[in-house]
């Protein structure tokens, strides 16, 4: 049964070879999406299939399929092979899940595009690197998808490549593609030094091999600086994929790719990598307190920053995109404080809403020929029924709204901000804060676009409701973003029960190491859950109703008056904090600088090339120099002749 | 062993037979010369095949006597790591030759005679296993070369010709040194030879780790300053962007592909296997240039304007890793170098035929005069995009295998023994994906406004067939390395082995069937 796990990424991988090959010859469209998104239905059927395996045999160790041996050499022996656990199954769910509603959906959206096929061709591409990257049993067969959803993502953020974009040094679509790819690199960096400490200390690059090692010597390994050094550089690669600071800068650019691609690559699927990885190796990261406490502070800071940022945004994606900056901070809040398991369990249901939301944004896009601001939108409600709803849906669970699916997630991880040992009364404060912030932006959003004056020029567009395979996905994930929260209910839901909500105990297996290693003890439901509860409840319905206040008014008066009387703030919101210009000038642009100016133009043409052009010129006038003493008359040659004579001889006489 | 000397000598023959060419019968000329490098890669393949990797020794070896007086042979045969080499000299050469079809337009007798001559000496550096015959070789090479690209090539082609040639005779000539007086050592002081003199490279191979060591660091230093100036490493490298430039495609082709990599070769066949104490020591020395060489190359990379010499720096960065990874003298940086050799020459060769595509449609390198060229040349920009991501180091395609390997090699190194060169050397991945991406943005990306660049033909059939079979082996070493790996384990196994011995006392591999020359040393 297992076996089935090879042919996971097979199919995309055909999808991909097949539409890259033969999509341009065929032009029908229809034929193209349907083939594409059957080779991401079929692994979701073999994912589920998979899934009722794991269920049924309870098993508790991971299954490895072995396919082929990759790079063996010396002491090195990389074979691709998969590793069917509750981990990789869990993501792979998700990836093939939410990818095939994404595909149907790209079915109306991409409609009429030029390069149809290329487009579907890319996302097979994505689906076949992401499965690598999620089922792989070792570091290596990760990395190859790590980068290769990373081109993905490279070829179709730049996939209108002679479209212009709007950013810090960004002039056309193609930079922006450019940009993540490069910024990815940085954070690729540490993911590959990482393996290279892990190969030499556990001499392998098996996940299961590196974890049991490390957990059955964990006395000695406990904190080491080894395990600190090789778990921070791990997580300098999920700073970059997962987009936190100070990476973060390039997923908010990343929008310059068809909306599909920022639901499916740059909301729900890929930027969730960095969080696997972590889950990943819980083991190693439970070694390291001093790992956890960065991973927590990064994600809250990151959490806390760019959800601020998104209170001011104007563009409807860029809002999202900063949205999902600060979610997967929260996530990484999760892992930091040892709460694995719902770092995943926020992974799932923000793949729902998150999804759901980009899916919306694109619905309104496309109605609105593509103009993304919403400052000139509004009252869209009334033409677009279904994304206003489903939207409506998205900005519930997302602002935690009690029992939508954002609310279950989000307030486990409030909660063990402040009762872990590694976290406390600071962390949940923090995130607390950012939620707030997310309330606010996602309600403001809602109320902005989809209600108010029609602020969009009635003349040139005319808003319309999306075609039905649009619709199909937005009304699956809605669905999904309502109740998907019930696959783990919080104890504090249902006190009377002493077993363990669902999404734990199937994800057991996978955290016990770590569970073991960090001592932790199940907590039973405390009277500070519910006050918490009440907190964060509280703020998303007040922020709900201050959003719908302010904006209900069609001056906008509060937001503006605010706006105006924090204008310095508002400004460095408004800008990002100009975190890239910080980039460029004080790297990007010197590095350039010292690159041009000191190593090619000094040191190649002048030092360098100076020093050799130069001897021979030396020799060339040196030689014009002898050669006239080559006069060719005799008389001279006698004089030097007796010169020489003379010297010799009163040389030999005097010595 | 005839298919090697076959291999050899089939390209040489065709050249004296081109000479019989009437000159203006351009037709018959070019396809001959195609016809017998083809009809070469044909042969070469029989010596694939036939290959025996489990044997870590030479093969095919064929052995005569030339100059009794000093015990000089022609002397050759292939181990694990020349035949790659070979195969990836046969392989270049056909498709440099389909690619001079366009952008060769005068003298094509004299051109393509030059050419197959410059195949015959690039073999023959591989497969020499005779100082003497080696040196030979390794300057009948500078003949060709110095005339394909002082006569067709570009604006600057005297000035790079000559830098090239005064750049090389310059090593050379410390090699000659070296070659004489370690002939001469091991002739009369070691052997005490009738002769006094001996240039059979086995002997002196195995008698090397017995040269005094002050003898020995100055001998290495003789070959090695040949070799590096090839390679190039920084700081020898400015003869490369001005030949690589001002060279006509396939001699930029020809000198990225094969001729770089005589230098590497060089190091891991005569440096490493004659001098293994002295490379030791050094080992840290020239790794740091490596290392240096891997940014200083990117980064000047970086900032060019002229996209061939871009790609020519970007080679200085690739070729850095390479010697990383020979000097980390570890079984992982050395496989990891030689498939390194490999994959440059694929991957920097199609780029080169890349920009060659573009030149020969636009006659200009400058990127500014490109644009959103992916419009017009959608078939062109999957190539171009392939070549560049196998550059970058993608996982899947070539270049990732090589630069893992040397990287991990020089990690784990006991000689290097510092993780300084690979973490430093690491960053490199992050800034060939910098110039290269950047490149392709200007280049392919963006809107074509200029009007030059409006009615640009894409790919026509003999560019696909140059292409395609690169495409086929980039990806192949990507995904599955095995096949290459494996030929040359055990050659590197056999090397590594010699070096442990002598310096911890103790090898980490075994060979099974095949003796340690040295364990049977050691043994007596």
């Amino acid at each position: 049964m297992q076996e089935l796990i090879k042919f996971l990424p097979l199919f995309p991988l055909i999808g991909f070879v097949l539409i890259g090959i033969f999509g341009k010859k065929i032009k029908n469209e229809k034929l193209i999406g349907a083939f594409a998104s059957l080779m991401v239905g079929i692994p979701f059927i073999l994912s589920i299939m998979l899934f009722y395996h794991l269920l049924s045999t309870g098993s508790q160790t991971p299954e490895i399929v072995h396919v082929f041996t990759w790079i063996a050499t010396g002491a090195l022996n990389i074979s691709v092979s998969y590793q069917v656990d509750q981990l990789s199954v869990t993501f792979a769910l998700i990836i093939t899940g939410i990818g095939f509603l994404i595909h149907v959906y790209s079915i109306g959206y991409m409609h009429g595009d030029r390069s149809f096929y290329r487009f579907f061709s890319y996302l097979n591409l994505f689906i076949f690197m992401m499965l690598n990257l999620v089922l792989a049993s070792n570091y290596l067969l990760t990395f190859l998808g790590w980068e290769g959803v990373g081109l993905a993502s490279y070829l179709l953020i730049g996939f209108w490549y002679d479209k212009k974009f709007e950013g810090v040094r960004i002039t056309w679509n193609g930079d922006a593609g450019m940009k993540a790819f490069v910024v990815n690199r940085i954070g690729d960096f540490g993911f590959l030094i990482a393996m290279f400490l892990i190969f030499v200390t556990f001499n392998s690059l098996d996940y299961v091999s590196v974890s049991e090692t490390a957990a059955a010597n964990y006395d000695f390994y406990m904190n080491s600086a080894i395990i600190t050094i090789i778990t921070l550089m791990l997580f300098l690669g999920c700073t970059g994929k997962s987009a936190q600071l100070p990476l973060s800068v390039w997923l908010p650019d990343a929008m310059a790719g068809p909306t599909p691609v920022s639901a499916l690559i740059h909301a729900a699927t890929m930027v969730t990598a960095g969080i696997f990885l972590v889950a990943r190796n819980s083991v190693l990261f439970s070694l390291s307190e001093s790992t956890m406490m960065v991973v927590a502070v990064v994600g809250a800071i990151t959490a806390l920053t760019a959800a601020s940022i998104g209170l001011v945004q104007n563009d409807i994606k860029k809002v999202l995109a900063y949205s999902t900056v600060s979610q997967l901070g929260f996530m990484f809040v999760a892992l930091g404080v040892g709460a694995f398991y719902i770092g995943i369990f926020h992974v799932m249901t923000h793949a729902f809403f998150k999804g759901l939301l980009f899916l919306a944004a694109g619905s309104v896009i496309h109605g609105m020929h593509h103009n993304q601001n919403i400052k000139q939108m509004g009252g869209l409600k009334k033409y677009m029924p279904i994304t206003s709803k489903t939207f409506f849906i998205g900005t519930l669970a997302i602002a935690g709204i009690p029992l939508f699916s954002g609310f279950m997630s989000k307030d486990e991880i409030l909660w063990y901000a402040w009762s872990s040992h590694l976290g406390g009364w600071w962390l949940w404060a923090i995130l607390a804060i950012a939620a707030l912030f997310t309330a606010f932006y996602m309600f403001r959003l809602y109320y902005l676009t989809f209600t108010g004056d029609e602020r969009f020029d009635h003349k040139h567009v005319h808003p319309h409701e999306s075609p039905k395979t649009m619709t199909f996905a937005l009304v699956v994930s809605a669905i999904l973003s309502a109740f998907g929260g019930f696959l783990n209910l919080p104890p504090a839901l249902v006190p009377w029960s002493h077993a363990d909500p669902l999404l734990k105990s199937w994800l057991k297996p996978i955290f016990a190491d770590a569970n073991m290693i960090m001592g932790k003890h199940a907590h039973g439901v405390e009277p500070m859950m519910y006050v918490l509860m009440a907190v964060a409840t509280s703020i998303g319905l007040f922020m709900w109703y201050v959003a719908r206040k302010w904006y209900s008014d069609p001056q906008w008066s509060a937001p503006r008056g605010i706006a105006t009387s924090m204008k310095g703030i508002h400004r460095l919101l408004f800008n990002k904090y100009k975190l890239d210009e910080f980039y460029f000038a004080t790297l990007i642009d010197p590095i350039y600088a010292m690159s041009k100016n000191f190593m090619w133009r000094f040191t190649d043409i002048k030092i360098i090339d100076g020093i050799i052009n130069g001897s021979a010129k030396f020799v060339e006038q040196l030689g014009e120099r002898v050669r006239l003493m080559q006069s060719g008359i005799a008389q001279n040659y006698a004089i030097i002749m007796m010169v020489g004579i003379i010297s010799i001889i009163s040389w030999l006489m005097f010595n | 062993m005839a298919t090697l000397l076959l291999t050899l000598f089939i390209p040489l023959a065709g050249s004296l037979l081109l000479l019989f060419f009437k000159k203006d019968n351009t037709q018959a000329i070019k396809y001959t010369a195609l016809g017998i490098s083809l009809f070469t890669f044909l042969i070469s393949l029989f010596l694939f095949f036939s290959f025996d990797s489990a044997n870590p020794g030479f093969q095919f070896v064929v052995e005569m006597v030339w100059i009794q007086a000093f015990d000089a042979g022609f002397r050759v045969g292939v181990d694990g790591m020349s035949m790659l080499l070979v195969m990836l000299t046969t392989f270049i050469t056909p498709i440099a030759i389909l690619s001079s079809f366009g952008s060769i337009e005068k003298r094509n007798k004299e051109y393509y005679v030059m050419i197959l001559l410059l195949q015959f000496a690039m073999t023959g550096v591989f497969v020499a296993l005779d100082l003497f015959l080696f040196y030979i070789f390794w300057e009948i090479i500078l003949i060709p070369m110095y005339f394909i690209i002082g006569i067709w090539g570009g604006k600057d082609k005297l000035y790079a010709a000559i830098k090239f040639f005064l750049f090389t005779v310059v090593g050379s000539l410390f090699m000659l040194v070296a070659v004489v007086y370690l002939g001469y050592y091991v002739g009369s002081e070691l052997l005490k030879m009738e002769s006094g003199f001996t240039s059979n490279f086995l002997i002196i191979r195995d008698l090397g780790s017995a040269i005094p060591y002050d003898i020995q660091k100055w001998l290495f230093w003789g070959f090695a300053l040949s070799f590096l100036i090839k390679v190039p490493l920084f700081p020898l490298h400015t003869w490369l962007p001005d030949a690589h430039t001002e060279a006509p495609t396939p001699g930029s082709v020809i000198l990225a592909g094969v001729l770089l990599k005589m230098g590497t070769y060089g190091l891991i066949r005569f440096n490493l296997e004659m001098f293994p104490q002295a490379s030791m020591n050094f080992a840290s020395i020239i790794s740091t240039f490596a290392v240096i060489g891997i940014i200083y190359g990117a980064l000047v990379a970086m900032v060019q304007t002229d996209v061939k010499r871009l790609v020519a720096y970007s080679s200085v960065s690739h070729l850095g890793f390479v010697v990383l990874g020979i000097f980390s003298m570890t079984v992982e940086g050395i496989q990891g170098a030689v498939i390194q050799m490999v994959n440059h020459g694929l991957s920097t060769g199609m780029l080169f035929l890349c920009v060659g595509v573009l030149y020969e449609r636009r006659h200009t390198r400058e990127i500014s005069e490109y644009g959103g060229i992916a419009r017009v040349m959608p078939n062109f920009t999957i190539f171009f995009a392939i070549a560049m991501l196998a550059s970058v180091g993608l996982p899947g395609l070539n270049g990732f295998v090589g630069e893992y390997l040397t990287l991990i090699g020089a990690f784990k190194s006991p000689i290097l023994n510092s993780y300084w060169f690979t973490i430093i050397g690491t960053t490199g991945v992050i800034f060939a994906a910098v110039y290269l991406l950047w490149m392709f943005q200007r280049v392919m990306f963006g809107t074509n406004d200029n009007p030059k660049n409006f009615n640009l033909p894409d790919m026509n059939k003999r560019e696909w067939t140059m292409m395609v079979p690169i495409v086929v082996f980039i990806v192949w070493i990507g995904v599955y390395p095995s096949t290459f790996l494996k030929i040359s384990e055990n050659s590197t196994r056999f090397l590594v082995n010699k070096i442990e011995l002598l310096k911890f006392g103790k090898s980490t591999y075994e060979l099974p069937g095949y003796e340690n020359p040295a364990e049977k040393q050691e043994l007596e």
